[in-house]
């Protein structure tokens, strides 16, 4: 199952591009999980990139895995969004739990098997806010239970684990929360919401009930709040934004072989759409800068604890995700009205609708009203950096 | 320092939202497993700013300033003192 070690991240994660192209439209129209491009995620061993090499994985930054998200994503944003939502699950661990024994032994596990680890954090009562919980983690000695009306977990039933939060006791306040991993003979999942949705359609977002029984140390052994404040919040935003981008750097490149072909066809003539493509491609520089900045500050904050905690660092990945999330729907927009009515159409060389629905899961995908609000607040004490170069 | 702490401790029952109150909690006791919500933490930073008639430098906005009523009273004297930590 090893993949030749002499193939670069990118030409692996290409391979799996090129399977998840093949497959992209048949899982958006039958809202299916994207099972072809994650067996070939695992043949190319991409779920353990990010694990240290002492435990089996390839120790890759979180702007290598973004850049995987970006290329899978310029395929099938679906597939893109399974392989970016368990490296977030996975950033937590290889963050926070490489100093218990059980969790270093489970990464190791990861890289083995190549499994695939899935997020409950949504819980119904709660929505989005998921610095809030409403169920609550029973230890009893050596073991823990756990329910929780869990109403959106993608690909939930195709996972190998769950990475869900819960208070940490029954008497724990609804912000003390901590992070558990279930393994799949650990937990079951009553299935009470389906997932048929306007975009992103092969995550398949089902909702649960999960009830889950395991050993106690399989507890992270950090607060929740140190977690989401240092690993997940921002690779969240981070990877997401990656697989967005990827999105609409397809969308343009739709719109640009559209031009392109109108030009040819009567030389010397700009095409209409030209100039549209022109603001499109700004746009999509605009985005591409605000990722990647975003990934120079999480790769600098990450050596240092406290800048990863400080409220500079928050806005900042909080602007990343409003920016991002934003951009996309304008650039596809854009491309659309350039390739018109062959982009509307679906089938086409040109066809549009599977970007711009998928996209428009991206303002949702936590709430950017409870993220503008988050900022908003944090504005009212961060004194903003007024230098160009940081 | 046991007038800056009482004052904190003022404010932390004003704007906290401790569900057992923040007389119940010492002055080690950890703020966040009492409760304190991050949105929360920023609420008291200004009305401690208010309080004291100061401002926090950026180098001091961040998880563990707010920790406990001790780690906020260390924060609020060092600027007092007109020695906040590295700016
Ligand atoms: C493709 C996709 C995959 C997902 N996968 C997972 C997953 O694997 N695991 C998981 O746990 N979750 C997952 N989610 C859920 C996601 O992370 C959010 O939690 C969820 O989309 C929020 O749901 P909501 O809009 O019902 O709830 P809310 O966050 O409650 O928002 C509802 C509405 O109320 C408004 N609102 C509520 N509170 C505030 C506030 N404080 N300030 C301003 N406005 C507010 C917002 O405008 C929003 O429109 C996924 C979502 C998507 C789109």
């Amino acid at each position: 199952m090893n993949a030749p070690a002499s193939t670069s991240l990118a030409e692996r994660a290409g391979r799996v591009a090129a399977v998840a192209a093949a497959h992209a439209d048949d899982v958006d129209i039958k809202s299916r999980f994207p099972r072809e491009a994650v067996d070939a995620m695992r043949l190319e061993r991409l779920f353990s990139v990010q694990i240290a090499n002492n435990l089996g994985g390839e120790d890759a930054t979180i702007s290598d895995v973004a850049e995987i998200c970006s290329l899978i994503g310029q395929s099938c944003a679906s597939a893109a969004m399974v392989f970016a939502m368990h490296h977030i699950k996975l950033s937590s661990l290889v963050s926070h739990g490489s100093e218990s024994d059980w969790h270093r032994t489970f990464m190791r596990r990861v890289a083995d098997e190549q499994l695939l680890l899935a997020s409950a954090t949504t819980e119904g009562g709660i929505g989005g806010n998921l610095r809030n919980s409403i169920c609550a983690i029973e230890v009893n000695g050596a073991d823990c239970h756990l329910e929780k009306d869990a109403t959106v977990i993608s690909y939930g039933e195709y996972a190998d684990a769950i990475l869900i939060t819960s208070r940490a006791n029954a008497e724990a306040a609804s912000t003390d929360q901590v992070m558990t991993a279930f393994t799949k003979d650990q937990y079951t999942l009553e299935r009470t919401q389906v997932w048929d949705t306007l975009g992103m359609r092969g995550t398949c977002s089902d909702g649960y009930l999960f009830k889950g029984d395991a050993p106690a140390v399989q507890i992270l052994p950090k607060p929740f709040a140190e977690i989401a404040a240092q690993s997940m919040l921002a690779t969240s935003h981070l990877l997401w934004s990656a697989v967005w981008y990827g999105i609409a750097v397809n969308a343009m490149a739709r719109a640009q072989s559209f031009v392109r072909a109108a030009a040819r066809k009567s030389p010397g003539a700009p095409p209409p759409g030209a100039l549209r493509l022109a603001e499109a491609s700004s746009l999509l520089q605009l985005l591409k800068s605000n990722i990647i900045a975003g990934l120079r500050e999480f790769e600098a904050a990450k050596a240092d604890h406290d800048r990863l905690s400080s409220i500079g660092f928050a806005v900042a990945m909080n602007n990343v995700k409003i920016g991002s999330s934003e951009t996309i729907l304008i650039i596809i927009n854009h491309a659309m009205l350039v390739c018109g009515i062959l982009g509307y159409k679906n089938g086409t060389p040109y066809s549009l609708g599977r970007h711009l629905r998928d996209a428009h899961s991206a303002q949702l995908m936590i709430s950017n009203d409870r993220i503008l609000g988050n900022t908003s607040n944090l504005l009212l004490v961060h004194k903003q950096d007024t230098s160009l170069m940081g | 320092m046991s007038d800056v702490k009482s004052k904190i401790r003022e404010v932390l029952a004003a704007r906290g939202g401790f569900p057992g109150g923040i007389e119940a909690l010492g002055d080690q006791s950890d703020l966040y497993a009492a409760g304190l919500s991050s949105f929360a933490s920023v609420q008291i930073m200004l009305a401690l700013e208010e309080a004291f008639d100061l401002e926090f430098p950026d180098s001091l906005l961040n998880r563990k300033t707010f920790q406990s009523v001790d780690a906020i009273a260390g924060a609020v004297q060092g600027i007092l003192d007109g020695a906040p930590a590295a700016e």
